[in-house]
């Protein structure tokens, strides 16, 4: 029987020959990310007892959820990161002009094909579309990793999506996403590694397979795995900080718990309702729900691609003037090279404000917290209650298409409307 | 601690992180007992000023889903949250909820029987579930998991290794 992706990246970062299903395997993973929350992660780490991380080079900072800081607690707990950094030698910080840490992986060259990636932010999956063994843990596991270089992971079942057919225009990777969170629920995957595969997924670009390892983890998935082929070897080429990397894919004959098979021809345009992720629904079902904020960005639908699409539909038109349109940009390599195709010039005359790279309003700390009441349309990934800062606001989730279309109707909007 | 003994807190499913400990407070509230007066603060108002010690916490599917951030463990142990038992937990938090020293327990058979303020008892060595008369199992933890609980969580695990020279 042969074995699946997880299996036999799990037997090597473990260095055993063969890991089975539900056992526990203790293993020495090639990077460990944390971003903001590395202040915390430092003081468990210092409560240890261990004086220096033992390793350096294997830890990757990124200061990006309230950054530059909205007030002196979030600027302390920049200054206590900053100090922990210099103290320990670790090379491999990025400070507040680098962007949101789940594109700063793969940009700067982390998430490569068979590389093992933990990080104390539920999506850590998102490297899964490079070929990563990449998925979230928590701060003290964190600290754990800093002090022993090693941590505790259970051998997960793996789910097979078979994806096919090619998506109408207007239609994106984030209606897919969303539809199949919406069928199998927030609950669907719990514990599960899953792959997704099928000539969909290969047509896709990188960015496009980043939404479904990104909000792999909405369905409870441990990993959302995609098998690398040229796209993202041509796009580590230069990037990669491990030029011998080995790409490790799944055998042809291993198990899966379970396979799905989906067909995207006449996919229709999704959103996620209030107040939980899978609470999916087609936009016609919602169209016309007036919205008071858009927010085009985020670890999920903040790259190029995104903001391409975006500013292909807002072009020569304005957004509603019952509307806040945020843009921000995934990271600053994408923040440029946004400004240099001109798609700055188009977001400014329709009326939208373009943000720093950081996570904005994403998490509800800063930058676009909503009012009382408030309806925002959102391409990020989470529209849990409280969310972005407010309990008593409603959060959409949909594509960057939908979400700017929203934007210059004031309400939700189809975005084929204006293809 | 093996034995658990309080008064039942029942909520659905999909109790996700936000609605646990609210992400504005992820950087601004670090301390121990103040993270316990947020406690599903924004799921039950109530909850963080009747909780006492040993109460258990009764939910459905997916419970902690969301986010990493462990404060959901940690500020249920903060508040005095004895176990969790839910018919299943999001992967994230169940392990952050072992690494805070706090039982989790899958079990779907009490949640209809169950309702707020019942009195519950929970013997994790003998894997069991007492309530209103009858007893209840659940499978034992691995043993490589049960030796962080018994620790008192990741940390103090380490702590112990690391006295021991391993
Ligand atoms: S953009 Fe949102 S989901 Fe992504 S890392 Fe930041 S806070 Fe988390």
């Amino acid at each position: 029987m042969g074995k699946t992706f997880a299996e036999k990246i799990l037997a090597k970062k473990s260095g055993k020959s063969e890991v089975r299903v539900g056992e526990i395997v203790t293993v020495e993973p090639d990077f460990v990310m944390s971003h903001d929350n590395s202040a915390a992660i430092s003081k468990i780490f210092e409560s240890i007892g261990v004086k220096k991380v033992v390793c350096p080079q294997k830890i990757v900072i990124i200061l990006d959820h309230c950054a530059p800081p909205a007030n002196e607690k979030y600027a302390n707990n920049h200054k206590t990161i900053r100090e922990f950094v210099k103290k320990n030698g670790i090379k491999n910080f990025y400070e507040i002009n680098t962007g949101i840490c789940h594109q700063v992986l793969p940009e700067k060259g982390f998430a490569y094909p068979g590389a093992l990636i933990l990080g104390s932010d539920s999506h850590t999956t998102t490297y899964g579309a490079f070929g990563a063994f990449s998925t979230g843990i928590g701060r003290s596991e964190a600290a754990a990793i800093w002090a022993t270089g090693k941590l505790w992971l259970r051998v997960p079942e793996t789910f097979k999506f078979e994806i096919s057919g090619k998506f109408q225009e207007g239609i994106t990777s984030k209606d897919l996403i969303l539809k199949i969170i919406g069928d199998i629920g927030a609950d669907g995957a719990i514990y599960k590694a899953v792959e997704f595969t099928g000539e969909t997924v290969e047509n896709m670009s990188l960015s496009e397979r980043m939404v479904f390892s990104n909000m792999a983890v909405e369905m409870g998935a441990k990993i959302g795995y995609m098998k690398p082929d040229e796209k993202v070897f041509k796009f580590l080429e230069n990037r990669c900080v491990n030029k011998d990397y080995e790409v490790v894919f799944s055998d042809e004959d291993a198990e899966y718990e379970k396979i799905f098979k989906i067909d995207v021809s006449d996919l229709t345009p999704k959103v996620a309702a209030p107040h939980t992720v899978d609470n999916v629904k087609d936009v016609s079902e919602v169209k016309g729900t007036k919205i008071n904020q858009a927010l085009l960005g985020t670890c999920t639908n903040g790259r190029i691609e995104d903001l391409r699409l975006a500013a292909k539909i807002l072009k020569g038109k304005r957004i509603s003037k019952d509307v806040r349109l945020l843009v921000f940009p995934a990271s600053m390599e994408i923040y440029k090279k946004a400004m240099k195709e001109g798609l700055f010039e188009i977001f400014l005359d329709s009326g939208a404000i373009i943000m720093n790279p950081n996570c904005g309003p994403c998490l509800g700390a800063h930058e676009g917290v909503l009012g009382d009441g408030e309806v925002c349309i959102s391409t990020a990934n989470r529209n849990f209650k409280g969310r972005m800062g407010n309990k008593n606001s409603f959060i959409y989730l949909g594509s960057p298409a939908t979400v700017v279309a929203s934007a210059i109707k004031g309400e939700i909007t189809d975005p084929r409307e204006f293809f | 601690m093996t034995k658990i003994k309080g008064k039942v807190w029942k909520y659905g499913d999909d109790i996700n992180t936000d609605v646990i400990f609210p992400g504005k407070y992820t950087y601004t509230v670090t301390d121990f007992n103040e993270m316990a007066k947020h406690a599903l603060e924004d799921l039950d108002p109530n909850f963080s000023k009747e909780v006492k010690r040993g109460d258990v916490i009764v939910a459905g599917y997916n419970f902690g889903c969301g986010s990493s951030r462990e404060q959901a463990a940690s500020c249920l142990v903060s508040a005095g949250v004895g176990a969790v038992i839910a018919k299943s937990f999001s992967r994230i938090f169940f392990r952050n909820a072992i690494n805070w020293g706090l039982p989790v327990i899958t079990n779907s058979q009490i949640q209809d029987l169950v309702k707020k303020g019942d009195e519950i008892e929970v013997d994790l060595e003998e894997g069991k579930i007492y309530l209103k008369g009858k007893e209840f199992t659940f499978p034992p933890l691995r043993d490589e998991v049960k030796e962080i609980l018994d620790a008192g969580g990741l940390i103090n695990y380490l702590k112990k290794k690391l006295k021991e020279g391993k």
